[in-house]
């Protein structure tokens, strides 16, 4: 026969994955969010201004076609209108007498002043102007600072929030109140050995959880691990002590699944709103700052921001990963001394 | 170690719930290979009983031993791997099969039978690979028991195992209680089914508002009645106990349900000098029957309420 504390560990994992909705919660949730929220805000290269000539005027027509990096089409004076006012085009070239060409748009759409801009010289250059400045482009490589790289270490830091409390904190309350726990407690079963299988259960979905986000954002949206995978998994992993210390507080006593999702909504909703996950908490009036960051999630996204985006090296990120521990060790021993079996 | 004649011993239990006394005083002592049963009606204190044996619940007065032995944080352990328990409720997890939920209690314990084993002899074999909530109330029953067992326990607890199965599903039960006493195995069994002590049990204990009223072989306690036939009228009027009790024969008359319930020594004279009381009384009858007298009209007369009364 095998050690009791493999046996309880294997026992939580075969329970949860016949769970299918907490394989979605745990593993569909978090990738459907990066999808969402990365594709909602994906940096793109704006496309070429779309700007709109008065039918009759060939010549500007040829001359906007020949300049480039402008969509061009000549249409019928209302059906200009029209589109210019549907958006459908940045700009109208309404009238050309002589060197006077009429262009009408609205001054607050950027788009408007861009599309002007290329008009002005594509004409200039058609009637005979030379160029007296040449520009040499270059691009950068803008990633570790788009939105979804801000984004998907948060999502990280908020997965292993949730699966860590709901995960554990819904399976004690449920073994409780349907008396398996005094079940066990009747047994020679090491309490230690039954309460240390859901932290062993947790490491192991935790990992397959942040590998998986990981994975599928530098896949799908290349994204960059600056610090490597090592100091990550560590981050996550004392992330996940942490928030299992406050479940296991939270379900220490309470034998109703109603009153334990209370407390964890009461717990987690300000976390998700203070920490950070989907916008920066520098939002935030700076007097709530230090109770801000005293939080376990502001912590760990701070910690997994700064490892994922900036590459920043484990030993800087000592107050976050104080700010976990302490989380982490103060409610644990608390949950141990008033832990109830029955 | 020791084998002790006596298996568990009580003395003098108490247990409080803020104002309510669950149980008041209780003595009791189980000896080794018996089978002892609990009978009382709901409420009775008996749950609360068990569980302070099983150590799951430290008395508020009196003093527990079993196998020897007090419950303290020394012995704890070493008593655990002795005991084997049938909670009167446990929902086991839903989602793990039977053998996975056996295999995880077997692995509590430093020695015991395999997983196959008790499988077996809980007759679960079919469902070895079915989850917990697919199971029939029979079936959770005998993991239940299948679970008590792995542990190959000295002592079984067994509070109310058959309540709500059907008689062929109490008969399979049954039959494995036996065989663990056969094989020398003690077991504290708690019950309201009268048949179900009479059956199995050596010695009964019938606890009312958390003492026991009275203690012996379940032949011990009928003969205690000093009346081995019951006979149970309903009638269209009231009759006064002295007319029944003047008929010779009548031992104890009591009242249940609606039902004068008559304890006798020979039914058939007493049946012919009641049916005479009643007509006497010029009162009719609308039901008769007439019984071997049972361990339930023991409760009957001792507390003058029937055992699923509360
Ligand atoms: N945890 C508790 N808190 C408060 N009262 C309790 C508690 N447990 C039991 N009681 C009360 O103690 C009394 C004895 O209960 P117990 O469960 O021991 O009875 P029982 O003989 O097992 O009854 P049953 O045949 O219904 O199982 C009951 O009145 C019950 O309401
Ligand atoms: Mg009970």
């Amino acid at each position: 026969m095998r050690h009791p504390l493999l046996e309880l560990t294997r026992a939580r994992l075969l329970e949860f994955v016949r769970e299918p909705a907490a394989l979605f919660w745990v593993f569909g949730f978090p990738v459907l969010l990066t999808i969402a929220l990365g594709l909602a805000f994906r940096s793109r290269v704006p496309d070429e201004p779309q700007v709109a000539v008065v039918a009759g005027l060939a010549h500007e027509v040829a001359a906007l076609k020949a300049a480039g990096g402008l969509g061009v089409r000549a249409l019928a004076p209302d059906e200009a209108a029209r589109a210019l006012r549907t958006g459908e085009v940045a700009l109208v070239v309404a009238r050309a007498e002589g060197d006077r060409v009429t262009v009408r748009f609205d001054p607050t759409r950027p788009e408007s002043g861009t599309a002007r801009l290329a008009v002005e010289r594509a004409l200039e250059r058609a009637a005979g102007a030379a160029p007296r400045v040449t520009l040499v482009d270059e691009h950068v490589d803008e990633r570790g600072g788009r939105y979804v790289d801000f984004l998907v270490p948060g999502l990280i830091g908020l997965n292993i929030m949730g699966s860590s409390l709901w995960g554990i904190g819904y399976a004690v309350v449920s073994t409780r109140s349907r008396r398996l726990l005094k079940r066990f407690a009747a047994t020679p079963m090491r309490r230690a050995h039954y309460l240390l299988s859901f932290i062993l259960s947790r490491l192991v979905f935790l990992a397959a959880e942040v590998a998986l986000v990981l994975g599928f954002a530098a896949l799908a949206f290349d994204l960059e691990v600056r610090s490597g995978v090592l100091p990550v998994a560590l981050v996550s992993l004392l992330g996940a002590l942490s928030f299992a210390g406050i479940s296991l507080l939270i379900s220490a006593r309470t034998d109703s699944v109603e009153v334990a999702n209370g407390l964890m909504n009461a717990v987690t909703m300000p976390m998700w709103l203070l920490s950070g996950t989907f916008f920066s908490y520098a939002k935030f009036p700076e007097p709530l700052q230090p109770l801000i960051q005293a939080l376990p999630l502001t912590a760990l996204n701070d910690a997994l921001r700064a490892l994922v985006n900036e590459g920043a090296p484990l030993a800087s990120q000592a107050a976050p990963l104080a700010v976990l521990a302490a989380w982490g060790v103060v409610t644990f021993v608390i949950a141990l001394r008033t832990f109830r079996w029955q | 170690m020791s084998q002790p004649e006596v298996a568990l011993r009580a003395r003098g239990l108490v247990k409080r719930y803020g104002k309510l006394t669950a149980v008041d005083g209780l003595d009791l002592e189980v000896r080794r290979g018996e089978c002892f049963g609990l009978l009382g009606p709901n409420g009775a204190g008996k749950t609360t009983t068990v569980e302070m044996l099983e150590g799951l619940h430290a008395p508020d007065a009196g003093t527990i031993e079993i196998l020897g032995e007090r419950w303290t944080r020394a012995t704890a352990d070493r008593l655990r791997e002795r005991i084997g328990i049938a909670l009167q409720e446990t929902q086991f997890p839903e989602k793990l099969t039977v053998a996975e939920i056996v295999r995880l209690f077997r692995s509590f314990y430093a020695r015991g039978r395999t997983v196959d084993e008790v499988v077996a002899l809980l007759e679960l074999e079919a469902k070895r690979g079915a989850r917990f909530a697919k199971l029939s109330g029979g079936q959770k029953q005998r993991l239940a028991l299948a679970c008590a067992l792995v542990g190959d326990p000295d002592v079984l607890f067994l509070d109310e195992p058959t309540t709500g199965l059907d008689p062929q599903a109490r008969l399979q039960l049954w039959a494995v209680v036996e065989r663990f006493v056969d094989r020398g195995g003690t077991v504290l069994i708690t019950t309201h089914y009268m048949e179900e002590a009479a059956r199995l049990c050596d010695r009964v204990a019938i606890v009312d508002r958390g003492r026991v009223i009275a203690l012996g072989t379940p032949a011990e306690l009928i003969a205690s009645l000093g009346a081995d036939q019951v006979v149970e009228l309903e009638l269209t009027g009231e009759l006064p106990d002295a007319a029944l009790l003047a008929v010779d024969g009548v031992r104890h008359v009591a009242r249940r349900e609606g039902r004068v319930v008559v304890h006798a020594t020979h039914v058939a004279r007493v049946v012919a000098g009641v049916l005479a009381a009643i007509e006497g009384a010029g009162l009719g009858l609308t039901h008769l029957e007439t019984h071997a007298a049972t361990l339930e009209d023991v409760f009957v007369h001792l507390t003058g309420r029937g055992l699923r009364e509360g």
